[in-house]
């Protein structure tokens, strides 16, 4: 694939791998998409053997193309008869922003590896809040609908910034015993915190056994300080750097009670209370000068292409 | 055999090692002396005929050398330039009593690369058994595994879990000890045999080993799942950002291509003074990859002395003409960072060698108050892997007391029809070693399947008149049934 093709908007068609056959394995058709605001949107993509494989709690690596890095993303949902798996993306870097220009039905993710990671444990916890924020609003769906089916009493959290922001709140509403939404401007439900919804939750119910949250590493921590004075068990799920994915690099290692453990294979749950925050977000910065490097090259690139005449050939990215 | 200048090297992705033109080859092959009881076959783990296919080459018969090098080796190119010859083959070579000795690795790598120049392949008729082997990981010992069961007519499926196959040679090995073409064209060979690959595929969490022998019908299942999780030392600061592990490093470089950040993705964040902790193999490759990407220090610090130094001699050598700096007999004890997290300083100690330990290496011993700081703003851990744990997490395979596959003798797992080979059954070692492993263990597969005349079909060539026996040619038999009744 030559430099001319990598500009935004160029179809994801046949590309070759490292390892000279083109398209082993044909890259992975995104079926449906949907976006919920002008960053965050959803894809789904075909693979029935990972629909019928994936569990609640279990990650995917995708890559875009071939010149494209390993990215890991909390499978959001599955759907074993329709063979598809959901990934809901939020575009902040260049390879995101990449994935937004270009992934519409029909185009073909180049790499597609999952599930992976330890599924999460669905105890059996009588009375669980299951917590998301931000990205984890979507993976925590299967989490509740899982706790659901095995017969617990399931309050729902969700922070989102504002009202048009909300999404699937009906498929929540379905799975949840209760429902509480959080926005940061209060333009719905409770103005404020997704910790005030789990405060809230915790007043009104002496007997919560179990608390799950997944989103931004500070939500995370917020959420496990709500807890801990509770004592109130509380799984989070990590999301740090990784290349491989299956163990062998080490780049995803995070402290847990001290411990160093790997988030791709060891994870990615860990007890929240256990786990050093502080350390995650210092590693999750590693490479922000080069993310903002690439980020504004492409940037770049799109404004060239914005201004280039319709039909003209494109500049090098 | 000619090498790249060390300066004009180091700072390039170019190989090493020139390799020899053709008439170097053929003089080096009349040094050998067709020894009539061969101490380099016996030495070579995968049992090569090595005079055979050097005397092909004196007789200027190339495709005839090959041909019969590949009897034994699936990778010629590949093996001609990792493996240790120095302590397989060459380090018996009677020759090597008095002078040099044949420079056995390098006449293979020669017709390697001549078989990927000119397009060689065998293209003989193999016959087709009724049964399907499941291989996880794409590996050297999967490669061999893989070869040797499509030779002996099953249909392959080769599982690799990253989007591009060939294990450690693909994400480890650098380019300037093997070139991403030579890995290719090796591959290449092996879908040539009918074997099929299939990439982004994570056996044990896409689908179990015991779903592979179950509803996904195969009669047999090897697993050359390879190289574990890195080790670190558990000193204060190795979380701190610009610390990773050898394989990272190699996997962003060789890999993901992060040398080309931003024309790839993947970025690397090397910096300018690298310290690599380790002395083996890999800790050579880290610590040259860093030199080629532009560090302008490269240390290497190792707990005991050269002596002790894991790694081949040759690469030792070509690290130091490089300029690699080396810290003999020093280890680290705490890695020291500034307010953004990154790492700035390496607090070393001195050590001592003492009394041997169980390896029979001298154990070394820290002196006491020999603490000193040097500065390093990229720490890279070369001290080994531990087992990878998804098979065991996900499968009912028993594991042995380290944490990898238990196999008997025939490289038979725990579960019958699963054999396991190569670094998940023996820890991290070499590509030849693994090869072999690979090659014992379809062995195996083929008596598990009772596939005939397993023990013929790579036996090298001692009956021979004119080439043939009974009338069909050796390089027929190698790849067919002969029905010998």
């Amino acid at each position: 694939m030559s430099e001319e093709d990598r500009v935004p908007g160029a179809s994801a068609a046949a590309v070759s791998t490292p390892g000279g056959k083109a398209d082993r394995g044909g890259g992975f058709p995104v079926v449906d998409r949907q976006d919920f605001s002008e960053t965050t949107f959803l894809l789904e993509v075909s693979h029935p053997q990972m629909a019928r494989a994936a569990r609640p709690g279990q990650f995917v690596i995708v890559m875009l193309d071939n010149h494209g890095e390993r990215i890991p993303l909390t499978i959001a949902d599955f759907d074993r008869e329709g063979g598809t798996i959901t990934l809901v993306v939020q575009a902040v870097g260049k390879s995101s922003r990449e994935m937004q220009a270009r992934m519409v039905p029909g185009a073909r993710l180049f790499g597609l590896v999952g599930p992976m990671g330890i599924p999460s444990e669905i105890s059996d916890a009588r009375k669980v809040i299951c917590v998301g924020g931000g990205l984890g609003v979507a993976p925590i769906y299967p989490q509740a609908r899982a706790f659901k089916e095995a017969g617990a009493y399931v309050i729902g959290v969700v922070g989102f910034r504002s009202r048009e922001l909300i999404f699937w709140e009906q498929k929540f509403r379905d799975v949840c015993d209760e429902f509480v939404i959080c926005t940061d401007d209060g333009s719905a439900g409770i103005k404020g915190l997704v910790t005030q919804g789990i405060e809230q939750a915790i007043a009104a119910h002496g007997d919560i056994d179990e608390v799950v949250a997944i989103g931004p590493p500070i939500m995370m921590r917020a959420c496990a300080e709500t807890t801990r004075p509770h004592g109130i068990k509380t799984m989070v799920s990590l999301n740090p750097i990784m290349v491989d994915g299956t163990g062998m690099c080490g780049g995803c290692r995070v402290r847990v009670g001290g411990r160093i453990r790997f988030a791709c294979v060891d994870g990615p749950d860990f007890d929240g209370h256990e786990v050093d925050f502080d350390d995650l977000m210092a590693r999750l910065a590693r490479y922000r000068p080069q993310e903002r490097e690439a980020l504004d090259r492409y940037d770049d690139s799109c404004r060239r292409l914005a201004m280039a005449p319709a039909g003209a050939p494109s500049e090098k990215a | 055999m000619p090498v790249q200048d060390p300066a004009a090297r180091a700072r390039n992705f170019e190989e090493v090692a020139l390799g020899f033109d053709r008439e170097n080859a053929l003089l080096e092959c009349e040094r050998c002396l067709m020894c009539p009881q061969p101490a380099c076959v016996e030495g070579c783990p995968v049992n090569i005929d090595i005079p055979g296919f050097i005397a092909k080459m004196i007789g200027k018969d190339f495709e005839g050398a090959w041909n019969h090098l590949t009897d034994s080796t699936l990778l010629p190119a590949v093996c001609g330039r990792v493996c240790p010859q120095e302590e397989q083959c060459e380090g018996v070579c009677p020759v090597g009593d008095r002078l040099e000795p044949v420079a056995i690795g390098r006449l293979e790598r020669w017709l390697g690369d001549q078989a990927i120049a000119n397009g060689w392949r065998k293209t003989s008729h193999i016959e087709p058994v009724p049964f399907r082997v499941g291989i996880v990981g794409s590996g050297p010992a999967s490669m061999a595994c893989a070869a040797d069961l499509a030779k002996a007519g099953c249909k392959v499926t080769i599982y690799e879990a990253l989007h591009a196959p060939g294990g450690v040679l693909r994400y480890g090995i650098p380019e300037f000890r093997l070139p991403n073409s030579v890995v290719d064209a090796e591959i290449a060979n092996l879908e040539a045999l009918g074997v099929e690959i299939q990439c982004n595929t994570l056996v044990g969490r896409l689908f179990t080993v015991e779903q592979m022998l179950g509803e996904m019908d195969f009669d047999a299942v090897f697993i050359g799942a390879g190289a574990g999780t890195p080790r670190f030392m558990d000193i204060p600061g190795e979380n701190l950002n610009g610390v990773l592990s050898a394989n990272e490093l190699l996997t962003r470089c060789n890999l993901m291509h992060a040398g080309d950040f931003p024309s790839y993705d993947t970025p690397l964040g090397l910096g300018k003074r690298v310290a690599v902790i380790g002395a083996g193999n890999t800790a050579m490759d880290a610590m040259r990859v860093s030199l080629r990407l532009g560090a302008e220090q490269v240390h290497c610090v190792y707990r005991r002395t050269e002596v002790e130094c894991p790694a081949r001699k040759e690469e030792l050598h070509h690290a130091q003409e490089e300029g690699i700096q080396f810290h003999w007999l020093t280890t680290p004890v705490e890695l020291l960072g500034d307010a953004e997290n990154n790492v700035r300083t390496i607090r070393c100690q001195r050590m001592e060698l003492g009394e041997p330990d169980e390896s029979g290496r001298r154990r070394p011993v820290p002196v006491e108050g020999s603490e000193f700081d040097f500065e390093a703003d990229t720490v890279v851990y070369a001290i080994g892997t531990s087992p990878n744990p998804i098979l065991g997490q996900t499968s009912k395979l028993r594991l042995n007391k380290w944490g990898y596959i238990d196999t008997d003798a025939t490289l038979a797992t725990s579960l019958a029809g699963v054999y396991a080979g190569g670094d998940i059954v023996t820890g991290a070692a070499t590509v030849i070693l693994a090869m072999g492993a690979g090659r014992k263990a379809a062995a195996s597969i083929r008596s598990y399947l009772g596939i005939r005349d397993s023990a013929v079909v790579y036996a090298p060539d001692r009956v021979g008149f004119d080439n043939s026996l009974f009338g069909i040619e050796l390089a027929e038999k190698n790849f067919t049934h002969v029905q010998l009744v």
